[in-house]
């Protein structure tokens, strides 16, 4: 039932121009599941990550955020989009995103950028704000160096940081895209970590990654695509120790 | 301290009003450009025509028309609209006004396209990270997207600045008392034109290495939050 999931995905379809990018994927997460999305380049999981909270606009498919249905209508391109701004806006704001290039804001400091949406989304005084953005920022080890910008720390610093962000707004759901794809080997493990912890916490997260290891031992739901459709999914041991599918078999044993 | 010969108060004067009109054109066009830009960038085909046919025509066409076009054709034309009112008094906007709207004109047409390659310069995922949590367009454009445009546009924009400074003299042509014209007026009355278009000369000079520091000072600030 999309009424007692976090979220629940129907049916949702991308195309760009004529080249179908998703050919109708379903997926349905519950309070406290970890979901890695794995499969190829090329295989629509990022498309798929970002159809979410419409940072893509799908062609086809019904989004279901905490019980409550995303309004869409067709737009001028086709595709569908958001047909009432403000309650895309307050979904988005219940949903966490974690981009892989991290996307903080470099004229903003660290606090500034921790502070900028729970201030200026939802409200929250600066004072309020900047407490609980200090508190989050030490569990990630990096409150003394708030007042720094993005450039003066490391990939996997900042990587924390923008994990710190989406955590100020307090989401029910949160997305990661390859987090950890554009980050030196060496600081792949300080992100990861922060991940296994709150994955410990029971947030709910939807993981797309090429970290088979990390997927393997955070997630108890695997969903592996292939050419925009959901080639396989279940318990990450069966995925991962005996897919069904031929083709998770081979993507399995080239990566893993 | 400069008494030039009992003319330093009158260059002086000029000088306030060459600086005034230089910052209030300045402002009147930031606006127009930050305007112009976005409707390039926009999704609605009418803002971006309108946007286009803005900058083209402003930048087709000689600066010196631009102003007498402005301080001739807008008299003519507040006075047809008063007409139609039955108002029929004769009507002139001011100098300074007309100069305002001429070099705001064109000072904004020109950013424009700078704003627009500052906009574009910026990663899309900036304004992804807004929207992800909640923020609503106009936000994001205000909060994370202009101030990255500024530090891109600083020099570009300072550059235009210094061309609508000197400018400036162009509105001296309708009569307004800036530098220029206080200049001429003294080269006229004491027949020492050497002396005074020097003096000019220097003040504008002066003017646009304050400018320079100014701009400097600026990128300095803005290169707080680093090269990325």
């Amino acid at each position: 039932m999309p009424e007692n999931s976090v979220i629940c995905l129907k049916n949702i379809h991308k195309s760009f121009g004529d080249l179908k990018v998703l050919k109708g994927i379903d997926l349905q997460a519950h309070e406290h599941d970890v979901i890695s999305i794995i499969g190829s380049s090329g295989s629509g999981k990022s498309t798929f990550l970002r159809c979410i909270n419409l940072l893509e606009t799908p062609t086809e498919g019904e989004i279901w955020i905490t019980g409550e249905k995303l309004k869409l209508a067709r737009n001028k391109k086709g595709d569908l989009d958001a047909s009432d701004p403000r309650q895309l806006a307050a979904m988005r704001a219940r949903v966490g995103f974690v981009f892989q290039n991290f996307n903080l804001w470099p004229h903003k400091t660290l606090l500034e950028n921790i502070i900028e949406g729970p201030t200026q989304v939802l409200g929250k005084s600066k004072d309020e704000a900047i407490a609980y953005a200090e508190q989050l920022l030490r569990r990630v080890g990096l409150e003394e160096r708030k007042d720094f910008y993005p450039s003066q720390i490391s990939g996997g610093q900042q990587q924390r940081v923008a994990i710190t962000r989406t955590l100020a707004m307090d989401p029910q759901l949160i997305l990661f895209d390859e987090p950890t794809s554009a980050l030196d080997p060496e600081l792949v493990g300080e992100v990861l970590g922060v991940m296994r912890d709150l994955a410990g916490e029971g947030r709910t997260m939807l993981i797309v990654t090429h970290e088979m290891q990390f997927a393997r031992e955070v997630s108890n739901k695997v969903m592996f695509l292939h050419q925009g459709q959901v080639e396989e999914f279940g318990h990450p041991d069966q995925v991962f120790g005996n897919p069904t599918s031929e083709r998770c078999r081979e993507f399995i044993s080239s990566v893993y | 301290m400069f008494d030039l010969k009992g003319f330093g108060d009158q260059l002086l004067a000029g000088t306030m009003v060459t600086i005034e009109l230089a910052l209030a054109s300045l402002v009147v066009g930031l606006c127009l450009a930050i305007l112009a830009a976005t409707a390039r960038l926009s999704d609605n085909w009418f803002a971006r025509n309108i946007a286009l046919a803005y900058t083209s025509v402003i930048r087709g066409i000689p600066e010196l028309l631009t102003v007498l076009i402005i301080y001739f054709g807008s008299a003519t034309a507040i006075m047809a609209v008063a007409r139609l009112f039955g108002y029929d008094e004769y009507i002139e906007i001011s100098p300074f006004v007309a100069g305002v709207i001429a070099l705001g004109l064109t000072f904004g047409a020109y950013a424009s396209e700078v704003f627009r390659g500052a906009i574009i310069a910026i990663p899309k995922g900036q304004r992804e990270a807004g929207l992800t949590i909640g923020m609503s367009p106009l936000k994001i454009f205000w909060r994370i997207t202009l101030p990255q445009v500024w530090r891109l546009a600083l020099p570009g924009l300072g550059n235009l600045f210094l061309v609508l400074l000197k400018d400036t003299a162009l509105i001296s042509v309708v009569g307004l008392h800036d530098l220029m014209r206080k200049t001429t007026e003294a080269v006229s009355y004491s027949k020492e034109p050497f002396l005074f278009y020097s003096a000019a000369a220097f003040i504008y000079l002066a003017l646009t290495i304050l400018t320079m520091v100014f701009i400097h000072f600026m990128e300095k600030r803005n290169s707080r939050w680093g090269d990325k």
